[in-house]
């Protein structure tokens, strides 16, 4: 009975630090996307938003599953996220690239060609 | 032959997951059918090779995988705190990494693994070298990218 209630303390504090940190991730991709100079750098920014953060909320949420199967099921959604969220963001940056959009470069942030 | 059966089996396997019926026959045979059918269906469309049906990368992808998962949550430290830095020291560039896996599905596990670390987003794929993105100078790392290249070399020489 302790040992059942224990598991349950120790299930609700290890899902909770994992819901704050996949949280802040998000909120630190969003601040990234706001706050980065141009299209390249905030991708980057999205990444964190991308594995940390829904990852780790989804392993939060498995950690809060009423039985296994669930547990089971939102593995599939974080294996798929997993795979299917690096495709999206190389789809985005390809299609940039193709069309002749160039990224800023060096610490000073300068377009190629830029003349300051 | 062989990817026949372990795609019917793989396919069961997810649905007898998602399902949850373990006990009420009637629809374990409609399951087993619908496994059976689709697998024939990949076969008659001659998508059943090593992309179709990758069986070959394991074991080493587990391997694989919790090492990629500790890099990204290495280089999500070092971009979170770009993003939330007074001043971001961005110091973004292009380069060019080379591209050791063979065949294209190493290829693909590698130009994803990439895109996934955040930090570095695959640009543009080629046959001998793949062009990067990088945020900073730490974050474009050749010689880390090249690593990474060669492990997923090593996966796919391990089936051979």
């Amino acid at each position: 009975m302790i040992e059942a209630m224990n598991w349950e303390l120790i299930r609700d504090v290890l899902s909770w630090v994992l819901f704050i940190v996949g949280g802040l991730g998000v909120v630190v991709g969003a601040l990234g996307i706001v706050r980065f100079p141009d299209f390249f750098t905030r991708l980057h920014a999205a990444g964190i938003t991308d594995t940390a953060g829904a990852e780790l909320i989804v392993f939060a949420m498995m950690l809060q599953a009423p039985n296994w199967l669930v547990v089971v099921k939102l593995g599939f959604i974080a294996a798929f996220l997993a795979l299917t969220s690096p495709v999206a963001t190389h789809a985005i940056a390809h299609a940039a690239w193709m069309t002749g959009f160039r990224p800023m470069e060096g610490p000073d942030l300068r377009y190629e060609g830029d003349g300051k | 032959m062989g990817r026949f059966l372990i795609l019917v089996v793989v396919l069961g396997a997810i649905w007898l997951l998602l399902s949850g019926y373990f006990d009420k026959t009637l629809l374990l045979i409609f399951g087993a059918a619908s496994s059976i059918f689709t697998a024939w269906l990949a076969k008659r469309s001659g998508i059943l090779d090593d992309e179709g049906v990758p069986g070959g990368i394991f074991p080493g992808i587990i391997g694989y995988t919790f090492w990629l998962v500790f890099e990204i949550g290495k280089a999500n430290i070092m971009v979170a705190r770009q993003a939330l830095a007074v001043e971001p020291k961005l110091s973004p560039k292009l380069f060019y990494a080379p591209n050791p896996p063979r065949s294209r599905l190493g290829k693909v596990i590698f130009g994803n693994s990439i895109t996934m670390t955040p930090g570095t987003v695959t640009v543009d794929l080629r046959e001998e070298q793949i062009l990067v993105h990088g945020l900073t100078e730490e974050l474009a790392d050749v010689d880390g990218i090249h690593d990474m290249g060669e492990r997923v070399a090593r996966i796919e020489r391990a089936r051979a």
